[in-house]
């Protein structure tokens, strides 16, 4: 048995204490510590985003990560964004209702991406939603949907928060590109 | 897809990093951002027996602009995204924006750091050729080779009684070659300053990557004043990011492009002759899966034509 290290962070607001290895990466913290296997791992290289989380507020590859570097740190995952049983966010309200996912397996990094990108920038322009997004793979959607998911997402949250503005739908809207 | 074992250490002083550096004996690694680092070991490409996490070191996350000579001063610590949102960056530093932009994906410029991807020298990498195009230079810092405590003490509690040992390389020094830089063992890039372009030059920054983000197949970067002051360097091409003489000869031997009428048509015109002929013979890619050494070739020809063009274009 390896040295054994303690850590004290928060995961959607609960703290948590754990003693672990040094070489534990915080994807496998996170779905085999915490319990949280929202957090979905594919090619653990940080290729294919589908591990993002956010780490204070950032969007990170969970998979490129040591979970002793994240000790004092705040993470969120996609647990985080609406509780069991509770009303959907309106990010995932709005990739079910667009049909931004089929298999699912990517779209948990894609909801964490896309919360960064829309509390940073509530209205993105659309060379910003591609960059946010060009670091999460989908096999499935051919990313159509899930760039119309995020724009009425956009449209959602700012409805939400009553700010007035008016979401740059037709740009982004109609053909994604 | 684990990573191998290894011990950790997340000091909080900088003379205290540098001291686990020196006791790691060439087996110990700084871990920065990690976003090279890790997947390698994830890979066990890489097997450290020691990691030395910077993240504690406030002394290291220094982004400021020097008074003295208006340098940008990053420390090791420095995140390509928080470069990015610098806005003494993004007001005077247009061309490190731009290029910094092209690194990676968000999630990995969140965490990966100016200095690491620098230390890292991948030949495809974005940050080693802008260093170049700025004419940086990197400080890198070991722990004093003789220390006042007797050898073999591992009290780390007793006081630091000497300094920290320095030097300072300009950015074509730093890099060596494929993944190796001027670093040795036990050292640490500690901190890198960009100075300002010259008054009134131009810049462009180009590279051609199959997806946004993707690692480049080549890439070029112009830095002109007509006359004054000429840069043009080539990534994805060779061991390293190298300036091409010759084209900066070139470059420098041409008028202002507004001396006299015509003048800048002929320039460009001469530029397009004749750059790719130079960029030829002085780059050495090799092919791979993605493009031939060939193509490669030709490709660093067309981007530095494009790069000195739209360079041409900005300088004043």
């Amino acid at each position: 048995m390896s040295e054994q290290l303690p850590i004290r962070l928060t995961v959607n607001g609960a703290e948590l204490s754990a003693e672990v290895e040094p070489r534990l990466l915080l994807s496998d913290f996170i779905r085999h510590r915490a319990g949280l296997t929202g957090t979905h791992v594919g090619c653990e290289h940080g290729v294919c985003g589908a591990c993002t989380v956010l780490v204070d507020g950032e969007p990170q590859r969970s998979c490129l990560v040591f979970a002793v570097q994240a000790d004092g740190a705040e993470v969120e995952t996609v647990e985080g964004l609406a509780a069991p049983g509770a009303e959907l966010h309106a990010l995932q309200q709005a990739f079910h209702e667009e049909h931004g996912m089929q298999c699912g397996f990517c779209t948990s990094g894609f909801l964490m991406t896309s919360a960064a990108l829309l509390r940073e920038h509530p209205h993105p322009s659309d060379a910003q939603l591609l960059d946010a997004i060009s670091g999460n793979l989908c096999r499935c959607t051919g990313y159509q949907n899930i760039i119309r998911a995020v724009r009425s997402a956009e449209a959602k949250l700012a409805a939400q928060a009553g700010d007035g503005t008016p979401a740059a739908a037709p740009a982004g809207d109609a053909d994604g590109a | 897809m684990k990573p191998a074992q290894f011990a950790y250490h997340a000091p909080t002083r900088l003379e205290e990093l540098l001291q686990l550096l020196a006791d790691g004996a060439g087996e110990a690694r700084v871990l920065a951002g990690g976003q090279s680092l890790v997947p390698m070991m994830n890979f066990r490409l890489a097997t450290p027996e020691t990691l030395v996490d910077l993240r504690r070191v406030q002394a290291l996350r220094e982004l400021s602009v020097r008074a003295a000579d208006g340098a940008l001063l990053v420390g090791a610590g420095v995140t390509q995204a928080r470069l990015l949102r610098e806005p003494a960056v993004q007001a005077g530093f247009p061309l490190l924006a731009a290029g910094v932009a092209h690194v990676g994906h968000p999630q990995i410029r969140s965490r990966g750091t100016v200095c690491g991807s620098l230390a890292h020298s991948d030949p495809t990498a974005e940050l080693p050729a802008l260093a170049l195009a700025h004419d940086a230079r990197m400080t890198i810092a070991r722990a004093p080779r003789r220390r006042e405590f007797p050898p073999g003490s591992t009290n780390r509690t007793q006081p630091w009684n000497s300094q920290s040992e320095r030097r300072e390389l300009a950015a074509d020094d730093f890099l060596v070659s494929y993944y190796e830089t001027a670093v040795e063992p036990g050292e640490l890039l500690e901190q890198v300053a960009f100075p300002p372009l010259p008054d009134g030059a131009g810049w462009s920054f180009r590279e051609l990557a199959r997806r946004h983000g993707d690692f480049a197949l080549a890439g070029a970067i112009a830095v002109v004043a007509p006359g004054r002051h000429a840069r043009l360097v080539l990534f994805g091409v060779g061991d390293r990011a190298r300036r091409i003489a010759s084209v900066e000869e070139l470059l420098l031997r041409a008028p202002a492009a507004d001396a006299v009428p015509g003048d800048a048509a002929a320039l460009l015109e001469q530029i397009r002759t004749q750059v790719p002929a130079l960029v030829a013979a002085a780059v050495n890619p090799s092919g791979d899966v993605h493009a031939s050494a060939d193509y490669r070739r030709e490709l660093a020809g067309t981007l530095a034509v494009t790069a000195i063009a739209e360079a041409l274009e900005r300088a004043r």
